[in-house]
């Protein structure tokens, strides 16, 4: 595999031979795939369609809450559309996103051939196929689709129909695939890292996915846990949850919550990674504090396990409890605060220039902060009462997993798409996409802050008159971000996958470092099948 | 599920006109609950509440002083170091100093901010020595209120949404003007100014939130267990609260109306309803059975 440290692009030449070994076509190609290049982009096309759907279900809640009164739909269906949505957002469209970034991206960044068990990776993946479908077709089950709010708190679990063991079935398919995609990013990143490349060398992306993996392996059995009770409770006579046989509703809470703190961490850390590696690399300068970047990460997720009742200050806490809660949350915004300085201080005295993956990585830092301040105004116990579950809420949430999560993977995409398709996204609708989506997002999250600090609470069909126009406004700026997300796929995307546009370089930014730019673009279906020779900082391949 | 295609049309025209018209609601502020382009938290009622609207002012004013100076200096660095103003890449990435400042500076400014929350946790959880004690049940969907102890003991009765502003609000609300919109029952909660009220707090099928925002209170009514929580009215007047834990399809339909009286006028509307009896022992057949 000479062609792997070739930079002068005779790609074609070099691979057919191994592709017509390796590479099934046609249908073959995907359903057995075993390329972790071939695996990141069915996880990020999947990612993507389930996006549209949890998109197309916000903007149905948006447009009836467009005005007071019901006028689209009635508060079962508009429940529905509130669980549904958050569920095919979480579990559909950011978690196998990020996966996707780390299929493509973790073994090219560290020099390794594959992803370590490359069928049990085929496997991840399609198990989750049949998990989303089920997921989206609990609306067309007998009752609607679950409508318990994607928290899914007992007791009320106990009044749903059918769907919810649809629900609860689909989630353990995915947490099984979640659990299988993290081990194997796990001991990809232990064992498959080419010489030279020390666990303190490796590109913060990589970091941030070891980190993330042991989160998730950690905490999605206790999610599997917490739904298992919730279905025996359901069907086989258990009083997990039911105070009438000496069980307790608030358990529930505990024990998601510990499962879904954690999960909000699993669900940014990685897009960290992204933005500190977009951002050196458009700044010409290496990141500032790369070491204590890892420790940040590291301590970020370890404090994630005990702030978990954060989320559960009003279901009747001793003072105690929530004097803890209250520390040990205020305590995270240390190490977060610490990765924005880093950020900053990467970005000063730098020679910054703005492409689109800068553009979404400084819109990221910009608004992403806003939603870790409100996260610091949520933390304290005596404000949270009057916000808890209400708009504020769905205001933070949303700035730190639009704005945060989402903002890095556009970001992460059109800094590596070129190297995934081999040509260039058009510069210009870069730019549009960004400003359109920066805008119409904070049009249609600001506002929630002032409809929740007024005590409007969330998963709400109507609402008092005197919430009409911050609702229509949020309303209108939904609409706009949704159009901007079909611009992204039409104009950019798929032209992208199409191959149409400029031949991107093998190097298309001038100063990103990584392994991942050590091979032409495209990057070829297999690369680093022998160990690459790196240079000191493992940012090179070492031409013999 | 979806309503006729005629009524979406309709809802779109309707809307398109209403957000060319300035989004026109002829509403006015409901004192005690929302006012219209209410920016902060509702008019505090409670020493509690004021005390939560300090901290929030608190929290804003230092979240937004280190937000213009950690975002100053992001954007002048944006305007100043850029490549095609020729500006060359510094080499520095590292500095255990700065590291340790800016560690250490977050976590001194995170121990200012707790001081204070610590106390006010302290004092919202002190629900000892209570002048009255109601318990608040959570039903799907309506609340119903037991006075336990102190002036009133043994009056209880259920309290729904306005049967009226249900309807408006499956006909979609249009043409209606009405400041408390949907948050109009047909018995409030009525309490004495300036005693200490308990709230004991339960459900009877799944979990409700009790929560009156005026008076910075919201206590989770969890069934088979007793949770509390209180409140001592600075003022008379109406206060406002909605559900605020989902509880199935007509969550957004159970709101809190809590009256706040004077003494004299209290110990008359105690009177009035322990003359009443036959009233009493309706409305206990009603909680006995709550209808869906």
């Amino acid at each position: 595999m000479s062609a792997v440290i070739d930079t002068d692009g005779r790609v074609a030449g070099a691979h057919d031979h191994d592709d017509h070994h390796h590479a099934p076509a046609g249908w073959r190609r995907w359903i057995f795939a075993t390329n972790h290049k071939d695996i990141g982009t069915l996880y990020l096309v999947f990612a993507f369609t389930m996006l549209l759907v949890g998109g197309v279900l916000a903007l149905l809640i948006r447009a009836e809450l467009f005005q007071p009164g019901l006028q689209i739909v009635n508060p079962e269906l508009f429940n529905q559309l509130t669980t549904m949505h958050g569920l095919i957002m979480v579990f559909g469209a950011i978690m196998p996103a990020f996966v996707g970034f780390a299929n493509w991206m973790v073994p090219l960044q560290i020099g390794a051939p594959d992803m370590a068990f490359a069928r049990m990776n085929n496997f991840s993946f399609w198990l989750m196929i049949p998990a989303g479908a089920m997921l989206v077709l609990s609306f067309f089950m007998p009752g609607g689709a679950p409508a318990t709010g994607w928290t899914m708190y007992a007791p009320l679990t106990m009044q749903m129909g059918p769907s919810m063991d649809a629900g609860i079935f689909a989630m353990h398919i995915l947490g099984a695939s979640s659990i299988m995609g993290s081990i194997n990013i796990v001991v990809t990143i232990l064992n498959m890292r080419a010489p030279g490349m020390t666990l303190m060398k490796m590109p913060m992306f990589v970091w941030t996915w070891l980190i993330t993996a042991y989160l998730l392996i950690a905490v999605m059995p206790v999610l599997a846990g917490a739904i298992t009770m919730t279905l025996t409770d359901r069907h086989f006579g258990t009083t997990f949850f039911n105070p009438a046989g000496g069980g307790d509703p608030v358990m529930f809470q505990h024990i998601f919550w510990f499962f879904g703190h954690p999960e909000v961490y699993i669900m940014i850390l990685p897009a960290f990674g992204i933005v500190s590696q977009v951002v050196p690399a458009f700044s010409r300068k290496k990141l500032f504090g790369y070491s204590s970047m890892v420790y940040a990460t590291a301590s970020i997720a370890i404090l994630s396990f005990i702030v978990w009742a954060h989320h559960m200050y009003t279901t009747g806490m001793p003072v105690t409890g929530q004097l803890f809660f209250m520390y040990a949350t205020m305590l995270i915004s240390v190490p977060t605060g610490v990765k924005v300085f880093n950020w900053i201080a990467t970005m000063w005295k730098g020679a910054m220039t703005f492409e689109t993956p800068m553009l979404f990585a400084v819109g990221f830092i910009f608004v992403f902060t806003m939603g870790g301040f409100t996260g610091l105004i949520l933390s304290m116990a005596p404000i949270d009462i009057q916000l808890q579950d209400g708009y504020y809420v769905v205001a933070h949430f949303h700035y730190v997993l639009v704005a945060g999560s989402l903002f890095a993977m556009f970001s992460g995409f059109y800094y590596w798409s070129p190297k995934w398709t081999g040509v260039m996204y058009n510069e210009a609708r870069g730019r549009l996409h960004f400003w359109w989506t920066m805008i119409s997002f904070n049009v249609t999250f600001f506002p929630m802050h002032f409809l929740g600090l007024a005590g409007m609470p969330r998963r709400y069909a109507d609402y008092p008159m005197q919430l009409a126009d911050f609702n229509a406004l949020a309303s209108v700026g939904a609409f706009a971000f949704g159009l901007a997300q079909v611009y992204f796929l039409t104009m950019i995307v798929i032209p992208c996958m199409r191959g149409k546009g400029e031949k991107a370089p093998q190097r298309p930014w001038e100063a990103a470092e990584g392994l991942e730019w050590e091979v032409p673009s495209p990057a070829p279906f297999h690369t680093y099948e022998t160990p690459p020779k790196l240079n000191a900082d493992a940012t090179r391949v070492v031409h013999a | 599920m979806f309503k006729p295609l005629e009524k979406k049309l309709a809802f779109l025209t309707a809307g398109l006109l209403t957000f060319v018209s300035g989004f026109a609601y002829a509403v006015n502020d409901l004192p005690g609950g929302p006012a219209v382009h209410q920016l902060n938290l509702q008019a505090a009622a409670t020493k509690v509440a004021e005390e939560q609207h300090y901290l929030h002012w608190m929290m804003m004013f230092i979240c937004v002083g280190i937000f213009v100076v950690v975002f100053g200096v992001m954007f002048y660095s944006i305007f100043r170091h850029r490549k095609s103003l020729g500006h060359q890449p510094a080499t520095f990435h590292e500095s255990i100093k700065v590291e340790l400042l800016w560690t250490i500076v977050p976590f001194i400014i995170v121990i200012f901010m707790a001081v204070p929350a610590t106390k006010a946790v302290v004092a919202e959880k002190d629900t000892s020595a209570a002048d009255i004690t109601i318990k608040a049940t959570g039903y799907q969907w309506r609340w119903g209120y037991e006075y336990l102890s102190g002036e009133g003991n043994g009056i209880n009765f259920v309290s729904t949404l306005d049967v009226e502003q249900r309807q408006m609000s499956d006909q979609g609300a249009k043409g209606v003007d009405i400041d408390n919109y949907l948050l109009k029952v047909d018995h409030p909660l009525v309490v004495p100014v300036g005693k200490k009220v308990r709230i004991i707090t339960t459900a009877a099928d799944v979990i409700h939130a009790f929560a009156v925002p005026a008076f910075g209170i919201k206590q989770d009514a969890v069934p088979g267990f007793v949770r509390d929580t209180w409140f001592k009215a600075e003022r008379t007047g109406d206060f406002y609260g909605q559900c605020q834990e989902l509880c199935g399809k007509e969550h957004a339909y159970m709101p809190i109306h809590v009256k706040v009286l004077s003494q004299e006028d209290y110990s008359a509307w105690v009177k009035s309803q322990q003359e009443s009896k036959t009233a009493a022992a309706d409305n206990t057949v009603a909680l006995a059975q709550p209808a869906n």
